[in-house]
């Protein structure tokens, strides 16, 4: 779709001859290069001052005694301690958290990709209606997450939810599951909303690419006597491969930072607190800014290692 | 049957019942939040199970609590929908003003250091928001920024513009250079060049790009909460329900009300520019 004229990505003016006739002018080359960093200036200033700047002080606060009261008194080199790292790996349950942001984030992974999957799959061919169905599909990722939560939050309910109505009443449950408060089923519901939640985004993808397979492979394959599965199996999936491997990292990634899920569903509770949860609280109810950004530090550090792993395992893949 | 046969048949109906649950699962909550909130809790608490309004129990007195302002013993849902129109309108458009220039740069000209920008945008991404939002949190205190409307903008500008850049930059390459090149032979300039001649090309693009970031200033929540908690005449929509919710014996039903007031503008946008958007999202996706 996005065939690109030769040539594109260059100047209209770059194949000009420089004028060399008087020596004070800039030539075009140099002219051109002024103005792109003119014009690319005001987005990598506000870059760099809002998420640059930040990202470099987090790590400085890391290793400093700071607390919210003593905010106004602290210098950007104040002195330096290694107390907030050491406190924040040895309270209790931080093996634990670090366990369930793993366990939450591969989980909501695999779910939202194989999800997304199957819907593209499904809605791959034109249909009556199709347009409507493909736009409803993308409805949970669009809409606001605090309304979504909410809405589960209600319909998980032990009391006035419709889940538990149902599951008592059609499927002979004997009492009300309260699915988001008990250790056994929280985390398994928190990973369920956000493969709801977030298959919109792989489905998207995985139907652009699928779009994109030339139909003379599917019809050579037809004619040699390929059944559905097998042309699945041999021509789409090998085609959609090196997608799957690209949404798995960054679905990886936007997950293990995610906050507002898991902080709105459950708050942390049963069983679901993951790093950067921990982080708030840390933040907010302790007013400890140096263990909070020693936490977010850490988690930093732990999601680059593992993205670093799977580079190394599925990286090579994607280059063909 | 040979498998073949078999298979397409199998597969014809599986794909029609996936294609249904689907529908159904996507859609029903969104139904669910809809009916709750025009039911009355009695009704609810007597009969969860139920999926329609039933006769004469009809009731907008959820919206009217939740709408009506504070001082009148309402919730005042109508100032934060103002604090997050206000807030996500002026984001989008700035937004706009710095990425359009931005993303031309990047697609059209040479530059030191234009490899590396695409990098930073990665690089940005694999940074959670809370370890931007402790130092941000600590300067914003400092600076008084704290609490004020403005201070979120400037987040929220920073948040949507890896994304926006990206994608009107994959919009600009597929503008054919020789029509620049013709403006540039008219004697345009390098503004004029963009202002008469990409920017009227790149329109639906552009159109799609603030979509997204209104969608996403508006949707936001965790730097609402960090900033402006203590200052409830300037909650966002988002904020405001989830202190809804903490807050002492609200009834479920208008707290659902209060759902549907955050997510509807943002269904009506979504369904009124659905196409510009999926494709301005995955434009460039199908390279693989």
């Amino acid at each position: 779709m996005t065939t690109t004229a030769p040539g594109t990505g260059r100047s209209p003016t770059r194949e000009r001859p420089a004028p060399a006739r008087r020596r004070k002018p800039l030539t075009l080359r140099r002219r051109e290069s002024r103005a792109g960093l003119a014009l690319v200036a005001p987005t990598l200033l506000v870059t760099i001052a809002v998420i640059g700047i930040p990202i470099v002080w987090t790590v400085v606060l890391a290793f400093q005694r700071v607390r919210l009261a003593t905010l106004r008194k602290t210098g950007l080199f104040g002195e330096f301690t290694l107390d907030n790292v050491d406190r924040v790996l040895n309270t209790p349950g931080f093996a634990d958290t670090l366990w369930t942001t793993l366990v939450y984030s591969v989980g909501s992974t695999v779910g939202s990709i194989a999800l997304g999957l199957v819907a593209a799959l499904v809605v791959r061919r034109p249909f009556r209606g199709r347009t409507l169905v493909r736009a409803s599909m993308l409805l949970p990722y669009v809409a606001p997450v605090v309304a979504v939560t909410f809405v589960w939050q209600v319909m998980l309910d032990p009391q006035l939810g419709i889940v538990n109505d149902w599951g008592r009443r059609f499927l002979g449950w004997d009492a009300p599951v309260p699915f988001l408060s008990q250790e056994s089923t929280a985390l398994a519901t928190v990973i369920a909303f956000e493969a709801w939640r977030y298959f919109p985004f792989a489905f998207l993808f995985l139907l652009a690419r699928l779009q994109a397979v030339p139909g003379e492979l599917e019809e050579a394959a037809l004619v040699d006597g390929a059944t559905p599965t097998q042309r699945f199996r041999h021509i789409l999936l090998p085609q959609l491969l090196p997608v799957i491997a690209l949404l798995g990292v960054l679905r990886f990634i936007m997950t293990f930072n995610k906050f507002d899920d898991v902080y709105l569903l459950t708050g942390g509770a049963a069983g679901t607190e993951v790093v950067s949860v921990r982080v708030y609280e840390f933040l907010t109810a302790r007013t400890d800014i140096g263990a909070a950004a020693a936490q977010a530090v850490v988690l930093a550090v732990v999601l680059v290692v593992f993205v670093l792993i799977y580079l190394r395992f599925f990286g090579g893949r994607r280059v063909g | 049957m040979d498998r073949d046969r078999v298979e397409t048949v199998s597969l014809r109906w599986l794909r029609r019942l996936v294609i249904a649950v689907f529908l159904l699962v996507t859609v029903f909550p969104f139904y669910y939040m809809l009916v709750l909130s025009l039911r009355p809790i009695e009704r609810l608490l007597l009969d969860p199970g139920s999926l329609v309004v039933g006769l004469g129990e009809l009731t907008v007195s959820t919206y009217t609590e939740v709408l009506k302002a504070a001082d009148d013993g309402g919730q005042g849902f109508l100032t934060f929908m103002r604090n997050s129109g206000l807030v996500a309108v002026t984001a989008t458009i700035l937004t706009l003003v710095v990425a359009i220039p931005g993303a031309y740069a990047v697609s059209r000209l040479r530059f030191f250091g234009r490899r590396q920008v695409d990098f930073l945008f990665l690089a940005v991404y694999l940074f959670p928001s809370i370890v931007i939002a402790i130092p941000l949190f600590v300067v914003f205190t400092r600076a008084g920024l704290r609490g004020s409307l403005f201070g979120l903008v400037l987040v929220y500008i920073s948040q949507t513009l890896p994304v926006s850049v990206y994608m009107l930059k994959n919009y600009f390459e597929t503008i054919p250079v020789s029509l620049e090149e013709s403006a540039a032979i008219d004697g345009a300039g390098r503004l004029g060049i963009i202002r008469r001649v990409s920017l009227p090309l790149a329109a639906p693009s552009i159109m799609a790009v603030a979509l997204y970031d209104f969608m996403i200033a508006w949707n936001e929540f965790l730097f609402a909460l960090l900033f402006l908690v203590d200052k409830p005449d300037r909650w966002t929509v988002s904020l405001g329900l989830a202190q809804l919710a903490d807050g002492v014996e609200v009834p479920k039903t208008v707290l659902m009300a209060g759902s549907v007031v955050l997510t509807l503008p943002i269904v009506i946008l979504f369904f009124a520019g659905e196409r510009l958007l999926t494709e301005g999202l995955t434009s460039g996706a199908e390279k693989g």
